[in-house]
């Protein structure tokens, strides 16, 4: 029964994906990307419901359901969902690319299935395709415009993140091989069975092996210093895309580094692996400081805030505990949520005030008093000030480290925090009391372009005020069977 | 395990064609002729080929045969056609803006070869495996990755980046051959798979590039920085 959920996520997705690109029409592959995007979340949340406690496979244990894997399809589903609302008044404002929008949706779609795909692999190997797939399909996406910014930003995208991916690829192969001193030369590769040969194997490959993976998968993940795709892909893309990218994919790649942490649970260097991707996270959040202080283009210091956040999650799940694990998927909701609101908010003004510079966006709350305040608030909520989500996650993960084997990356992240926050705030300042612009935007915003927004500020809003017992005990399951990892 | 149950003649075969796979990069480094470095991973393609094909009749592994001939079919023909087309169409002959001369990034290899088999042998003296083929599978498999890296840092063509990814998935698939011949097949097939889409992927980014940014060499592709 529950498998089935899943099945008709996939082939709802998938119907979504193939009727667009036959269709040829616009606006049936737009309706057709809609109805997919609420029809998989509303079965996502009936994953979230109804997965049992303990991880269960199927098809011949290719497929795994479990606890930590429906939580990152549940980021993916309400990101998707807002992205696919925000995209039918975004896209229509590409006049250029009317006759090729059927391809957008279509492609938007796919992309949203191979993350959807990504989560439930129980095979190492099936998996690493499964994100190597997101990036095929997300390489187009960010390419789409066509403009010369656009196809630099999908050529360096998808040479560096196949790059780290090879090493991803060469690191499962070193874990398949350590596994095979123990159960044999022909075993199935899974999850279960690699963290079943982990306490045996040699620690100096399972280390080698674990290093290439993290740093593999980190780069899909935008961890610093493999981030340098990131901002060029998040800026470049259209809007709807970026929120993807940041909102659900890094999310997809953060899940593997995560499983192949939980295989070295219970071997010597779990505490050097932990390190690792303590110093990656604590890195990142450096490198996300200075360039969001010094940034001029207003999608590009959102693209920087993700290395943050997703430097943050890092730092949660490498400090570890219950409070590391549970802070860390909190924030990962969070920032799907926040950061979809700061990229609609980043196109709409994009669009508005024609520029992507922020030296040229001014003034916003008097031209949008609405959206902007919206905007605002979100810019407010990403930094991570109270009263919402992401102050509640941010501070939860800084109780983590306080009893962890790295302590020092808590003052190190809370000093980082404060930087950022001064630092991404100037600029909304400037953007909202600075000089009146040359010349004053006349687009109205429709309500497509602001409801999404409005959507995402009450739920995180409602996240900061109220651990929502469901998602508390959700959590609590997760870190449960991560064993405090 | 097949690298413990190698007899004499077994190990100088496999050996033998993972050496030749390995000098087929160092002709990659050496040349700056675009159609060279394509024929170049042909060949290693075919000589990967034909080492998974030793391994399966020899080790008793016969779905390796069958990835033998898919191996010879996509990395030894299909990928370079590929590519060779988008040489043709782009007229890309040379490689025009390396960073160091081709002696250089030949000598350059060499001491990521020493720094592969350093790693490889610290790992064998762990595992009491310091005499065993598994040494040099290691080897080959860090050093084409290194090489490939190389590839990537010091070539700006786009085809050249595309090369060095080849060259790294080509290590891994070397290694892999040797030290997990029993990893499921299904796996060997989706990458091989994925390996072309990803080909395919790159080819119309280039024709992209070549089209919309008048450039195919990524030193000129400076619009996105900071």
């Amino acid at each position: 029964m529950i498998w089935n959920v899943l099945y008709a996520i996939w082939t709802v997705t998938g119907l979504a994906m193939a009727g667009g690109w036959v269709s040829r029409r616009s606006r049936v592959a737009e309706a057709l990307n809609l109805a997919a995007a609420v029809i998989d979340f509303v079965l996502v949340v009936v994953l979230l419901i109804a997965t049992p406690g303990q991880p269960i496979t199927a098809l011949n244990h290719y497929l795994l359901l479990d606890d930590f894997g429906v939580w990152v399809m549940f980021c993916l589903a309400i990101v998707y969902l807002l992205a696919s609302v925000y995209a039918i008044g975004y896209m229509r404002w590409m006049h250029g690319e009317a006759a090729r929008l059927h391809r957008f949706y279509s492609l938007f779609a796919a992309f949203a299935l191979t993350m959807f795909l990504a989560p439930a692999q129980n095979n190492p190997g099936l998996y690493w395709i499964a994100i190597d797939l997101t990036t095929i399909v997300s390489a187009f996406l960010v390419g789409f415009q066509r403009a010369p910014e656009s196809i630099e930003a999908a050529w360096k995208y998808i040479v560096i993140v196949s790059a780290g991916l090879g090493l991803a690829l060469l690191g499962t192969v070193l874990f398949y091989w350590a596994g095979t001193f123990i159960l044999g030369p022909v075993y199935d590769m899974t999850w279960a069975n690699l963290a079943s040969i982990a306490p045996k194997a040699e620690p100096l490959l399972l280390m080698l092996s674990f290093l290439l993976v993290l740093v593999g998968f980190g780069t899909k993940v935008g961890l610093a210093p493999m981030h340098t795709w990131l901002p060029d892909a998040h800026s470049e893309g259209p809007a709807p895309v970026s929120a993807m990218l940041s909102g659900a994919l890094l999310n997809c790649a953060m899940l593997g580094i995560l499983r192949y942490l939980h295989i070295l649970r219970s071997t010597s260097i779990e505490t050097m692996a932990r390190t690792a991707l303590v110093v990656l996270g604590a890195f990142s959040l450096l490198v996300a400081a200075l360039f969001i202080s010094r940034q001029t283009i207003i999608k590009r210091l959102a693209a920087y805030s993700s290395v943050e956040h997703m430097g943050v999650i890092a730092l949660g799940f490498g400090f570890g505990g219950p409070l590391g694990v549970i802070g860390a998927l909190y924030h990962m909701l969070n920032h799907s949520l926040t950061k979809s609101l700061v990229f609609f908010g980043a196109g709409n003004m994009m669009h508005a005030y024609e520029s992507k510079d922020i030296a040229r966006i001014r003034r916003v709350l008097r031209f949008f008093p609405r959206s902007g305040a919206i905007w605002l608030a979100g810019a407010v909520a990403i930094t991570g000030a109270p009263p919402f989500g992401l102050f509640l996650s941010e501070l939860t993960i800084l109780r983590g480290g306080m009893q962890s084997a790295n302590p020092w990356a808590v003052w190190w992240m809370a000093v980082l925090l404060i930087v950022i926050f001064i630092g991404f705030l100037n600029h909304f300042r400037a953007m909202y009391f600075g000089p009146r612009p040359d010349h004053a935007p006349h687009l109205k915003l429709k309500f497509v372009h602001v409801a999404p927004m409005a959507v995402a500020l009450a739920a995180i809003l409602l996240l900061g005020l109220w651990w929502l017992p469901p998602i508390w005990a959700h959590l609590a399951s997760i870190a449960t069977q991560l064993g405090g990892v | 395990m097949l690298i413990f149950h190698l007899g004499g003649v077994q190990a100088s075969l496999f050996s033998l064609l993972t050496i030749v796979a390995l000098i087929l990069a160092f002709v990659m480094l050496g040349s700056h002729w675009i159609k060279n470095h394509i024929l170049a991973f042909a060949a290693e393609s075919w000589v990967i080929a034909a080492l998974s094909a030793a391994i399966g009749i020899t080790g008793h592994y016969p779905e390796l045969v069958f990835i033998a001939a898919l191996t010879a079919l996509f990395r030894g023909t299909l990928l370079p056609y590929l590519l060779l087309r988008i040489v043709n169409d782009l007229r890309q002959n040379r490689e025009f803006t390396p960073l160091l001369q081709p002696s250089s990034s030949v000598v350059l290899g060499g001491f990521l070869v020493l720094f592969s088999y350093a790693l490889a042998h610290k790992l064998g003296v762990r595992m009491n495996l310091v005499d065993n083929i598994a040494v040099l599978a290691l080897t080959a498999m860090f050093a084409l990755k290194l090489i490939g890296f190389l590839m990537l840092v010091l070539r700006a063509e786009a085809v050249s980046s595309i090369l060095g990814l080849l060259v790294i998935e080509n290590g891994i698939f070397l290694g892999s051959q040797i030290l997990v011949p029993g990893m499921p097949l299904l796996l060997e097939m989706v990458i091989l798979f994925d390996l072309l889409i990803i080909v395919s992927t790159f080819g119309m980014l280039i024709r992209f590039l070549h089209k919309e940014v008048g450039t195919t060499s990524s030193r000129e592709l400076t619009r996105l920085v900071g």
